[in-house]
This record gives C-alpha cells, structure tokens and sequence, in this order.
C-alpha cells in the first residue's frame, strides 16, 4: 500500500508498504530517518518515540497504516537549522548522553513533557519518562538535564 | 602554537559527538545507506542439543522476495578459532537459539515470514542447562579469563580456619545476567571483489576486522570494520558475535549488500551473558578481627562448544591480607551458549560474594564493617608480593563515611523502622584492576592550524572519543576545539578493544605519546607547518613491555541505605554513594556518568534482573524487555558518585586508570548488607526479589517492631 504523511514538516510518500509494517520501520528503513531508534520493537524501551500528530507514541507500536495524513516529528525534526532545541542543548550540557541509542526517544519525550508542563515536578518528570530506558546513564544525569532544559524554559537554544 | 593554555584533561568538556547523537544524526551499524540492500534474518535453534536430520527451505524459498536459505548444508565452511562465529559448520546443535539457517530476502517482512518457513527437522537428545552445587560433570578449567591460574593457594586455609577465633562459611549464589546494551548487535556487509567493509556494532574495530578476516580466509588488509558510533556493549559486543559473519555470508551469497540486526529476544541467545555463579566464602580471624584464612571456591557455567570460565574468586587474591588463602574455579560445561564478559567479569560477582562475608564477619567480630577491612589492608599485594603503584580503599571508605553520614551508625540489625518500611545501611569496598595494552596512533597537523588524530579506538558511549581530545589538547597544548578525534574504523592505526576498563588507558597512552612526537617535529621545524601537513606516530608496544612491575587497581567503596517492607518485599535503595580512586580523573561529566551508570547497574544485579534458564527447553525463560527488568528510573533514586584525587605516577602518561566497570563492583553487596541491617536477615541469593523476602518473613525482626 502508499503511504502519505508528513515528517518534520515535509511531505512523504512511501510506496509498497506492507500491512504489518511499523511507522518505526518507515521512517528509518524507506524514509531515511534512523533518528528514532529500535532496541525492543515491543514498546518496552521508547528508544522510537517520536511525535504523531502532536501525541508522543512509540513508533513500533504504531502501524504505518494509522499514520496516513499525520503530522509526525522526529529527534531530526526539533533543532531549528544550526540551533539546538533547548531539550537537546540540556542534553549536552547535562552529560545526559553516553552511547547515544536511548537519547532520541528521550529528547522526544521530554520534548514534549516541557511543551505540556513547563515547571514539572520531579513526579511528572519520572512519570513522563517512565517508558524510556537507558542502560548507560543511570538516569541521574537525564533527570539533572530535564531540570536544566525546565529552568532554562525557551532560552536554551543554541 | 600556544603552550601556556590551561589543561583541559580534568575539566567537564562536553561530549565531542554529543550534538550529533541528541539531534539523531549519529549513524549506527543498521543505519548505513547501500544500494539494493537485503535483509538477513537467522533462524534459531529449537532445542537445545543434539543433531539436524533435515533443513527444507521450499516453503521458504516460496515466499516473495526470498533470494536465499543459508544452513549448514549450503553455506561455505568458515575458518577462526571462536566456535560461536563459525556458524552453519555443522549438523549439531550445542544450545537453544544458536543459529542453525538463516533467509536472506528483499525485504525484512519477507526475511521474518519466510525465516518461520524453514522447516528444520532435529534429533534431539536430552539436555542439561541448570548449574547446580556439585555438578557431577565440573572440573578445573586450565586457566580463568582472560589467563588467571583456577586455583591459588597459599599457607595452610583449613588448618587456620580451624584455628580461628572468629569464622564465617557462607555459599552466595548469582543468576545470569545479560548484557542487554540498548542498540541490538547490527551488522551491514558490503563486498567490493574480495574486499569486505562491515558496518558492524562492536567494541574494538581492529578486533573485528582480525576475526573476520580469519573467519573468510582473508588478509586482514581485505577486511575493513567501520564502527563510529555503537549504542552500548558492556562486554557483549568485545568478542565479534555472530551476526557480523551472518551479514557477510549472506552478502557474499546474494552478491549485494547485506544486513541483520539481531532482535532483542534473539539477543539472550547468542550475544553472551554473565555465568551464573555459586560461590563459597571461608574467613577466618582472631578476636580482634585480623583476618588469618580466606577461601573463595566457585562454581559457574560455561558452554560445550568452547570454554570460558569467569575469574569470580580472582579479587580474592588482591584484596585482603590474609597468610592463610584458597581461591579455586570448577567449570561445568552446559547446553548453553558460551557465557562472556559481562561489565567487570571477576571481579563484579566475586566481590559481591567476598564483600558480602566481609560484612558477616564484622558482625560475627563485634566490629564496624569498615574498621574490620581497614584492619586487613594488606601493604603489597598479598599473592604477587608486588607493590601497590596506589592504593586508597581506605580513603574511599573514610572519606565516604564522612559524606554519606555512617558515624555513629548503630550496628543491631533489624530495628528501625519508618512507618512500614525497615530501614538500613550497608557499605562495601570496590576494586577493578588498571592495565593497558598496546595500540598505535597518529597525530598529524595541518597547515590550517588544526590537528586531527587517529586511532581505531571505540566509543560504546564512555565519552573516550572526548577523553582523546582532551589527552591530545594537552599533548600538543593547543584547545581541544583544533582537534579532530577519529575513531571506530579498522583502517585506522591498530587499537585494543574497549574492555577491561583498558580503553582509555591504552588508546590515550598512544595519542598522547603520538602527539608528544608531533610537537616535537614542529618544535624541530621551528614552529611551521608545511603545506601537506606533517605526522607523528607511535605505538606503545615497547612502552608496555618496560612497565616496571607494581600491582595496578583502581578502589572504591559503596554505601547503601536501603528500605525493606516486609509485608510486600519490596525494597527501594533511596541513596547510594560511590566513592572512587581511578588516578586522574580526565572528564569529569563523562566520569561521573560511567560510575553512576555502572552503580545502577550494580542496583540492578542486586534486585532487579536475572535470566532465568529454562530447564525444559533450554534457553532462558525470559528473554525481553518486558520480562528481564533492566532498571527503568522509576527503580533508581538518589545515586551519587565522587572520586579522590589519585597521584599515580605509575600506570600510563595521563595518570589514569579505568573507570567503565568498578562501578559496578561492590554495589551488590553495599546493598545486601543494608537489606540485612535493616532485616536482620542475610538473602544470599541475588537477585533479592520481593517472593525471597516474603519467604523469609517470619525470620525479620522488625515484623514485630
Ligand atoms: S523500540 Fe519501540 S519501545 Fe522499544
Ligand atoms: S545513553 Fe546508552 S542507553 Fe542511554
């Protein structure tokens, strides 16, 4: 089947896309997106949480087929050219990165906890991320960075 | 050039590659654009021992797309000396999950589909996957990882331990770990005529490349291994596994690109794991707590197809001074995959079990768990009778004593308690050993005032691309903004793999030196750089060879206050503190992470995870995400780690040692010593899941609190 939709506010078309097939599987395999990563493709890790029409979803869970007409966003979509978006400038400035897999779900979330939540308790914070695992970090640093890219609010692009 | 710039080893510098991983433009293994790329998926073994009868692939080579079934019965033989990688070499099946076939198609979706097609008939024969104590089949291996002797001994153990004032005799047992490192094992193959280039995840390049082309028949000049950015190892990706071969048979075979990325289930199967161990801890000591007998005997696992015993008693060699010693291994070979190096093999289980009946033994002397090890601080190294380059345990314990707030600490298990939780402290020391290996590099500058350097070390995400920056910097004495650090690439100058803590050590010996060589050629060329640039090598082998003999570990001590609900079993770990002495620090930020990372890890070990084997069909029962409980950040609170400045002036150029794995020693123990001084119940079985707490209720003192 075709799919339509658009990614990072561009038009794509993915052309003899099989039914069972994950929105995971077209963005990095057909469109050249591997930004969203796959380390369970059962929805047990968000190492793929990328946006869908404005919902967080991971994107192994979702068949290709649901996002046709739909808006989605990716890790490669939030910087703004040059500039980093603030949750990723946290992320850097943080140490919240070590091998990198988990980071572009993370960023994602997190992306999207501060859009909904600007001053998160850190209740929130651990309930928005709840479904994100890093094995490298301990999370410590990736908590540290949400408060930095909180306290920051929208000043932190860079 | 400036000279008289401050040193940027020792300062936070953020990761070098960081803006390209939080903007997910770092290119991992599976992520590399070919064209006319098919995908590879294997098919796993269903039993767990005995002979194929039978590989049909029709219904396989049926489905759309399918270009190929590759079994033993088709594939080309392949040469190495690692049994794990020469896969399709044979009828037999040596565990559950090995790779017996694999289908290669246009498409995954025709890859998966047809791989459940292939229809393998087996002769199965019965089977054994469960380690237990006395194993009818163990034996003493010839030597423990990487070359340790089984067995040491020294004095007369059984003659002091029965002499001894004060004794302990205890048996802790650990489960089987895996790895699990977030990015699956991934391998993209690409042919050019006899020349191979595999984007491969791994944990050393050079390694990669080398078994590779042993495995093909190739020189190793053929074989070029590309491996930039890798999303975790932990030891599982140090020895190639076999998806890198998968992806090169299958390449060669449909003679176009090729690629496999190993699903997470599949992963429990053939990427390693941690032996599960089953270990016994004799102490001995006079009344005043001096210790005179240690005895360390272990039992573990290993595979049929090749041997690889862990060196859990080894640590118990180093770490205490005691005239009277035993440390031996007995192996028993399973129908199980090989188990591996698991983040600090050794010394993680080992002293998880020694760390454990040290704090048995302050109990059962009436002492504080850190006076008793400060009393059995040996002055050299009690086996080898070498000098310690450095030594501060017992400034990590004071020290850590001191911010984590243990004075005063009342020692009576099992009476505090806060609301329904049981509340309890415990501490144990951390050791992991500071070595390196040689490796080469080059340094070269350029006429536009940069320097690149180059070195086919890996970043499995410790922050060693940004360590060699800022050991480079400072070589040259120019800001690490002027250098380039490329790594990751076989076609760069020879380099160690990323393990045993030996990364940094080894791959900055090199860059550092290289760079020492470069300034020394620009001071010689007054200062210019021609035109076409001018290079520096060196490598380290000669280097490495001279080191002067001293007994090189990094120490530490973990502390632990823990709560336990006897009602539920549940236990929360609200703080933990680790206190560090690595040498010098070089980053800070990366550091800090590598500990805290290593002690969730060892959080973990503790409480959380375990691979349970399945005895009736080989294998391990759990075998994802949603049944193996790598810590989420909901089961982690308050981790802290700090280290104490360490002058060592004799382990490598930078004054380091490793950090990547003595994060994860001890903690396992800092915390079963909490979960009993909280209980008044020792749980010597980890993980301490909430049903062992449960089962044991009727023993915790504070039921009745
Ligand atoms: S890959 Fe989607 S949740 Fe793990
Ligand atoms: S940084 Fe490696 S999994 Fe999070």
């Amino acid at each position: 089947m075709r799919v339509e939709l658009t990614v990072n506010g561009e038009p794509q078309v993915a052309d003899d896309v099989w039914e069972g097939e994950s929105l995971l599987y077209v963005l990095r395999e057909r469109l050249g997106l591997p930004g969203a990563k796959n380390a369970c493709e059962q929805g047990e890790c968000g190492s793929c949480t990328v946006y869908l029409d404005g919902t967080v979803v991971c994107a192994c869970l979702v068949a290709a087929g649901q996002a046709e007409g739909a808006e989605v966003v990716t890790v490669e979509g939030l910087a703004d050219g040059d500039a980093l978006d603030p949750v990723q400038r946290a992320f850097l400035d943080a140490g919240a990165v070590q091998c990198g897999f988990c980071t572009p779900g993370l960023v994602v979330a997190v992306h999207d906890l501060l859009a909904r939540t600007p001053d998160p308790a850190e209740a929130d914070v651990r309930e928005a991320l709840a479904g994100n695992l890093c094995r490298c970090t301990g999370y410590e640093h990736i908590l540290a960075a949400v408060r930095l890219a909180a306290e920051r609010g929208g000043e932190g692009r860079s | 050039m400036t000279t008289d710039i401050e040193r940027v080893t020792g300062t936070a510098l953020d990761r070098v590659e960081g803006r390209d991983k939080v903007t997910g433009l770092a290119r991992y293994a599976y992520e590399y654009p070919a064209d006319d790329i098919a995908y590879v998926v294997p098919v796993p073994a269903a039993i767990a021992r005995g002979t194929i009868t039978g590989i049909d692939p029709g219904d396989a080579l049926a489905v759309p797309g399918v270009l190929t079934v590759l079994s033993f019965r088709n594939a080309p033989p392949l040469a190495g000396n690692d049994p794990e990688l020469r896969i399709f070499s044979s009828d037999r099946v040596s565990y559950r999950g090995q790779m017996v076939a694999a289908v290669v198609a246009d498409t995954l979706e025709a890859a998966a589909e047809a791989a459940r097609l292939v229809h393998v008939g087996y002769d199965a024969e019965p089977h054994d996957v469960l380690l237990r104590p006395d194993h009818p089949e163990a034996y003493v291996p010839e030597k423990v990882n990487p070359s340790f002797p089984a067995v040491s001994e020294q004095g007369d153990v059984e003659a002091a331990l029965g002499d001894a004032a004060v004794t302990v005799d205890t048996t802790y047992t650990t489960p089987a770990y895996h790895n699990n490192a977030m990015e699956p094992h991934a391998t993209l193959a690409v042919w050019s005529g006899d020349r191979l280039t595999a984007y491969d995840s791994n944990q050393g390049s050079s390694t990669a490349r080398d078994m590779l082309a042993a495995a093909f028949g190739l020189e190793p000049g053929q074989v070029r291994v590309v491996s930039p950015h890798v999303g975790g190892g932990f030891g599982s990706k140090g020895t190639p596994r076999p998806q890198i071969v998968l992806a090169a048979l299958a390449a060669r075979a449909v003679g176009r690109p090729a690629k496999v990325a190993l699903t997470r289930q599949h992963m429990f199967a053939v990427t390693g794991y941690r032996t599960p161990s089953i270990q016994r801890v004799r102490l001995g000591a006079d009344a005043s707590g001096r210790m005179t007998a240690l005895a360390h005997e272990v039992e573990e696992q290993t595979s049929t197809l090749k041997e690889f015993a862990e060196q859990t008693a080894v640590p118990s060699r180093m770490m205490y001074a005691a005239p009277n010693r035993l440390t031996t291994h007995r192996v028993v070979a399973l129908d199980v995959a090989t188990p591996s190096w698991m983040r600090a093999p050794g010394e993680c289980p080992g002293m998880y079990a020694l760390e454990s009946a040290m704090d048995e033994l302050a109990v059962a002397c009436g002492l504080d768990p850190i006076e008793l090890r400060v009393r059995n601080e040996p002055e050299e190294d009690p086996e080898s009778g070498l000098p310690w380059s450095s030594r501060n345990v017992v400034a990590c314990l004071r020290e850590g004593a001191a911010w984590f707030g243990w004075a005063g600490r009342d020692p009576a298990p099992g009476v505090r308690r806060d609301g329904r939780w049981l509340v309890g402290t415990g501490v144990a020391a951390s050791t992991y050993p500071a070595r390196r290996r040689p490796s080469e590099a080059t340094a070269r500058a350029t006429a536009d005032g940069r320097f690149t350097v180059r070195i086919a070390a890996a970043d499995i995400g410790t922050g060693s691309r940004t360590a060699l920056t800022q050991i480079a910097a400072d070589a040259l004495g120019v800001p690490p903004e002027r250098v380039d650090v490329r790594i990751g690439d076989s076609a760069l100058p020879t380099a160690s793999l990323a393990g045993g803590s030996m990364g940094t050590a080894s791959w900055g010996s090199a860059v550092a030196m290289a760079c020492v060589r470069l300034r020394e050629r620009l001071d010689g060329a007054g200062g210019e750089v021609p035109e076409d640039g001018i290079e520096a090598r060196y490598d380290t082998a000669d280097d490495i060879k001279a080191d002067a003999a001293y007994a090189r570990h990094a120490f530490g001590a973990q502390f632990a206050e823990v709560r336990v609900d006897p009602g539920t079993g549940e236990i929360r770990v609200p703080r933990l503190l680790g206190v560090f002495a690595a040498g010098r620090i070089i980053n800070a930020k990366t550091a800090r992470s590598q500990f805290i990372g290593g002690m969730t890890m060892g959080l973990a070990m503790a409480l959380l995870e375990e691979s349970v084997p399945d005895a009736e069909f080989g294998g391990f029962l759990n075998h994802d995400l949603a049944q193996y409980h790598v810590p989420a950040n909901a089961d982690v609170a308050n981790i802290d780690a700090r280290w104490i400045e360490e002058d060592d002036p004799h382990l490598n150029p930078m004054g380091s040692k490793g950090i990547g794995e003595i994060g994860i020693v001890g903690t396992a123990a800092a915390i079963g010593n909490a979960v009993h001084h909280a209980t008044g119940v020792r749980f010597r079985d980890l993980p301490i899941r909430p049903d062992r707490v449960l089962d044991r209720a009727p023993q915790i003192g504070g039921r009745n609190l």
